[in-house]
């Protein structure tokens, strides 16, 4: 299965973390480092593959890709197909790509929520559900529309007619 | 008058009573109903919260605008929002949660303290805010931390209910896709026992959530085996859906559950499932899972090879997907190793990734299938042998680490020399961190069941000679150890040895890195003990005592002073009989005033050990000064040639290893009495307890303590010997150290207790040994017990695999339910089919077998289950269809 799903900037902040198996906030934060520490030092034009044994026990391993300032990285062990991850994590980018137009790191900063909408379209508890990032998209969107439709009913700022709406 | 004024009243009083009833509504609005100064205060605070409220894109905005002092911007909102969640506005209340879970899952906050206010959004009518709600509980929710957990229990059922219950108008299916993300991040075996029959209807066909309500039953199932008649079924139907992602998520969930330490075996049956599906489906994905199963069952039903090796050999050789074919490769190499045509396919394929220059991943995998393939064809690594070395200088980390593993694993005795001097060679040329690695490895191997790899241990030694001189080394405390017990298991090896020691203890450069001191003092210790191979005993004592020695610490120091006093000694002997051309009258006078100037100031040291025997050693020579005098006259004074005599013997009686097992095989004496009184000692023998406890080839040259240093030395008397490797040693006699030697203190051995001689006969590798010990000199090993130890553990795995729930559940469900039938129905159908193949009996035996060993466990099983079938809802379990299908081999 999926371990984990981490994007991580090149300074090393985490953008998007999504831990397949709980891990408490401490640990979460060493494995961050841990990480980042591993893939930072990884020169330019080599294998996408670091061995994780340490931080996600025996076997498992990290496929990470570099993208402009971010480092994109699953954690997997062995029921996974190395380079199927390798696609996954394309997967990610394309749907990204087409749900942010051209996505940079503002994007993933200031979209939180949708990222984890995102993530959790294509992850279900560690197991893929789905691969094709036009369907990922379709998803995403069906919520976001969902979503809308239920808010519009009022226009007011949200606080304000929540108050007085009683 | 009176009218009109009431006419005028009237309404007055009305307007009054309006404005009091007003008040009193607004009063009831305001939340808590607390005493009204708090009421209003808090209810003005929370106008303020809801109308100043920070959302979470200006807390990420303000984190960015000031990154210095974030850790205080993060202080004030968390201040916030702990104020923020408990307002009685669910959109104040929601966004605070959206906050809170932005700083717990970026900034690693605790958000503990606001479960129950996530689980309080977890039924809003807002579809928004509930999707935070439900995101925030897979953030943060976990049974080991969460004790609220039961309580989302009602809330989770509703949802998961809420398909079929609502008229939704929407294309998609959002509710219920909520809670199974929930259910398989954050749930507990109570949690998903009650809501397994939740699940069933959405694994339907019908169901637009199929594939991930597998996803989700994958995690209940192995949460909670007790859910398996309830799930199984279903499934298993997932398999055959129509909706590929469906199969693709359920061949998925099959490969998790039968994935290591897992036991495989009762997913056997579905083997002609996964087979269809194998054969069926387009998508790579399910594929590379399918196989991965069939990868896990094939070892456990060799004949599913013959099945499978065609559509593999397929893909190999028509597929464009790189993913599918290195998986296919895995699954030839790891289970159809007899498979020859496959295998070879495989073998091309591997070379093919090997040579793949652009592409550094695809050389990681050819690397790390490379690996795979040993010990079997080792035939195919080493034509691959060039590619290894020359990725062991690769940029890349991972693949150094594969060609480091593909070279050990290629290591054999033949070619032990030509692999470990190329990859010292290379460790010296690595950065620091990969040049430990590969001497760790080369270590580890190379000293495995008693160095079994090293034919020549000239060569080896002075390999470890060549190790500890690598500027990164770090691994002195492992080259020291095997340093020192080559010098006493390995006879032959002394006078290489003690050349090495030579090298290194003349180095002065040496003596200023602190990760050689162990191995510096187990060079002193080997020339003090093999004194006799040396070619330069002045050499020595100078090396022992240059001034750079005060550099080492304590314990190195020690050992330098009583090898000082080893060579001392060997060499006054070697003078009183005239034995060596090389000590002399000028020799002896020079060794000795060298020793006095040296060591004498030592003789106030601090350090109670190097104290001890700077003082032994001033001691003595004291004693030969006098020699030294009466020279040309040699016989006058007997007794100071006999002291001499003494120490010298008391030194050259040799040390052997010693026994991890030794203790036990000392037969405890009838009358003594090992239980009593003892209580009251644990305190002053726990130190040794630790000493003691340490493995077999675990040397000290410097005692712990005082005990300690008496275990060393008693040890080898204690030594057993099986009576197999007593034949060999008659046979092979020559190469070994001749028993009586092995005893340090003659006068303990006569009272010493029998060793009991009854032990199992031959472990492997004494056996072993015969065939190569022509070559080889011969290393005297003492344990037995580390074969005990691995088939011990290996045992207690196999009970822990029975033992496993979930398994035993399956196996109920799909051998128990019709084991009979399914062996009867293999039988009829494959002598109908009647195709040229063997039938082979033995499964229909193997499986009733099984089912005899597993009987009383599946009524157990079975009896657990309607147990707790009642108060689960209706679905039928009893009445399915036969899961196992036939499955012709």
């Amino acid at each position: 299965m999926i371990r984990a799903v981490m994007v991580i900037s090149t300074q090393g902040k985490p953008r998007l973390l999504k831990f397949y198996e709980f891990q408490p906030p401490e640990k979460q934060q060493e494995i961050v480092r841990y990480v980042y520490g591993a893939l930072s030092e990884r020169p330019e034009n080599v294998s996408n593959f670091v061995d994780a044994d340490s931080v996600f026990g025996q076997g498992t391993r990290l496929v990470y890709k570099h993208m402009a300032t971010l480092y994109i990285v699953f954690a997997f062990d062995s029921s996974e197909n190395e380079l199927a991850m390798l696609d996954l994590i394309q997967v990610f980018v394309q749907t990204l790509d087409k749900c942010f137009k051209n996505v940079c790191e503002l994007d993933v900063i200031f979209n939180f929520n949708k990222l984890h909408t995102i993530l959790d379209e294509m992850i279900l508890g560690g197991q893929v559900i789905e691969t094709n990032s036009d369907q990922i998209l379709k998803h995403v969107d069906d919520i976001a529309r969902i979503e809308k439709s239920s808010s519009t009913t009022s226009l007011v700022p949200k606080s304000i007619s929540a108050r007085f709406g009683r | 008058m009176v009218f009109d004024l009431s006419r005028l009243r009237g309404p007055k009083n009305n307007t009054k009573l309006q404005r009091d009833y007003r008040l009193r509504l607004t009063n009831m609005a305001s939340p808590p109903p607390l005493p009204s100064s708090t009421s209003v205060l808090s209810s003005a605070s929370s106008l303020a919260d809801s109308l100043f409220q920070r959302s979470l894109d200006d807390l990420i905005k303000s984190l960015r605008s000031d990154p210095s002092s974030e850790p205080s911007i993060i202080a004030r909102s968390l201040s916030e929002i702990r104020r923020e969640i408990r307002s009685s506005d669910p959109l104040t209340k929601s966004i605070a949660l959206q906050k809170l879970t932005y700083l717990s899952s970026l900034h690693f906050h605790s958000m503990s303290f606001a479960a129950f206010h996530t689980l309080e959004l977890l039924p809003s009518p807002s579809p928004q805010t509930k999707r935070l709600a439900y995101l925030a509980a897979s953030l943060s929710f976990h049974p080991s931390t969460t004790e609220l957990l039961p309580l989302a229990t009602h809330q989770l059922h509703k949802d998961l209910t809420s398909l079929s219950t609502s008229s939704s108008s929407s294309s998609f299916p959002f509710l219920p896709s909520l809670p199974l993300h929930l259910l398989s991040l954050a749930s507990s075996a109570d949690l998903s026992s009650h809501l397994a029959s939740d699940l069933v209807p959405l694994l339907s066909r019908s169901s637009p959530l199929q594939p991930k309500a597998v996803a989700a039953t994958y995690r209940v199932l192995s949460l909670c085996p007790s859910t398996v008649p309830v799930l199984f079924k279903p499934l298993v139907d997932c398999l055959s859906s129509d909706n590929p992602l469906t199969v693709s998520a359920a061949v998925g969930a099959f490969c998790e559950l039968s994935a290591p330490p897992n036991d495989p075996a009762p997913y056997l049956p579905l083997a002609p499932e996964i087979y269809r599906v194998l054969v069926n489906s387009r998508s790579n994905w399910t594929l590379i899972k399918a196989l991965k199963i069939f990868s896990r069952l094939v070892p456990l039903e060799p004949r599913l090879g013959t099945r499978i090796v065609e559509p593999l050999s397929k893909f190999l050789r028509e597929s464009q997907a790189k993913s599918l074919v290195l998986e296919c490769i895995k699954t030839v190499v790891s289970c159809l190793p007899t498979h020859t045509e496959a295998m070879r396919l495989a073998i091309d394929k591997i070379k093919e990734l090997l040579s793949s220059d652009d592409d550094p991943n695809l050389r990681y995998l050819g690397l790390q299938t490379l690996g795979m393939l040993a010990p079997g064809h080792l035939w195919a690594l080493e034509e691959s042998r060039e590619v290894v070395a020359q990725s062991l200088t690769d940029p890349d980390r991972s693949i150094c680490h594969e060609a480091l593993r593909v070279m050990m694993a290629m290591t054999l005795q033949e070619n032990s020399i030509e692999s470990c001097t190329l990859l010292v060679r290379q460790a010296a040329k690595s950065d620091p961190e990969f040049a430990n690695e590969i001497l760790d490895s080369v270590l580890t191997s190379c000293s495995k069941d008693f160095y079994e790899l090293v034919v020549d241990f000239d060569w080896y030694v002075s390999l470890l000679g060549e190790m500890a001189r690598i500027v990164h080394c770090t691994k002195g405390d492992e080259i020291s150890r095997q340093l020192v017990d080559i010098g006493l298991r390995v006879r032959d090896a002394r006078p290489e040895l003690v050349r090495v020691a030579r090298e290194l203890l003349i180095d002065p450069s040496l003596l200023g890195n602190h990760f050689l001191y162990n191995v510096l003092s187990a060079a002193a210790w080997i020339s003090g003990e093999y004194v006799e191979f040396s070619k330069d005993p002045m050499e020595l004592v100078e090396a022992l005592l240059q001034p750079r020695t005060s550099l080492l610490p304590t314990s190195a120091r020690a050992v330098y002073i009583q090898s000082v006093l080893k060579v001392l000694t060997f060499s006054c002997n070697s003078y009183i009989d005239e034995s060596s051309s090389l000590v002399n009258d000028t020799v002896i006078a020079r060794m000795l005033s060298l020793i006095e100037m040296t060591v004498g100031p030592l003789a106030e040291s601090e350090e109670a050990e190097v104290e001890d025997r700077v003082r032994n050693l001033l001691g003595v020579v004291r004693l030969v000064a006098n020699i030294k005098d009466l020279s040309g006259d040699k016989d006058k004074d007997g007794m100071i040639y006999e002291v001499v005599r003494v120490m010298d013997a008391l030194f050259s009686d040799e040390m052997g290893p010693v026994s991890a097992n030794a203790q036990k095989k000392v037969s405890v004496p009838e009358d003594l009495d090992l239980k009593d009184n003892l209580a009251d000692l644990s305190e002053f023998i726990s130190d040794n307890d630790a000493a003691m406890s340490r493995s077999n080839p675990s040397i000290l040259f410097y005692p712990q303590s005082r005990n300690a240093s008496e275990e060393v030395e008693v040890g080898p008397t204690s030594v057993a010997e099986s009576t197999s490797l007593k034949e060999h040693r008659k046979r092979h006699g020559l190469y070994y150290l001749s028993t009586d030697k092995e005893t340090t203190e003659p006068e303990l051995t006569e009272d010493y207790p029998r060793v009991n001689e009854t032990l199992p006969p031959s472990n492997g590798d004494t056996t072993r040994r015969v065939k190569v010990t022509k070559l080889r000199p011969t290393v005297v090993k003492l344990d037995e017990g580390e074969d005990l130890a691995t088939s011990s553990s290996l045992s207690t795995k196999v009970e822990a695999m029975k033992d496993d729930p979930l398994s035993g559940a399956i196996k109920d469900v799909l051998l128990g339910k019709k084991g009979n039938g399914a062996s009867s129905s293999f039988d009829a159908s494959s002598s109908s089919q009647g195709k040229g193949k063997d039938k082979v009996k033995g499964k229909e035996i193997k499986s009733k077998k099984g089912e005899e060993g597993e009987s009383k466990d599946r009524h157990k099983g079975r009896r657990k289950h309607k147990h707790r079938k009642e108060p689960a809802p209706p679905v039928s379990v009893a009445q399915e269809t036969p899961v196992i299908q036939d499955f012709l081999l």
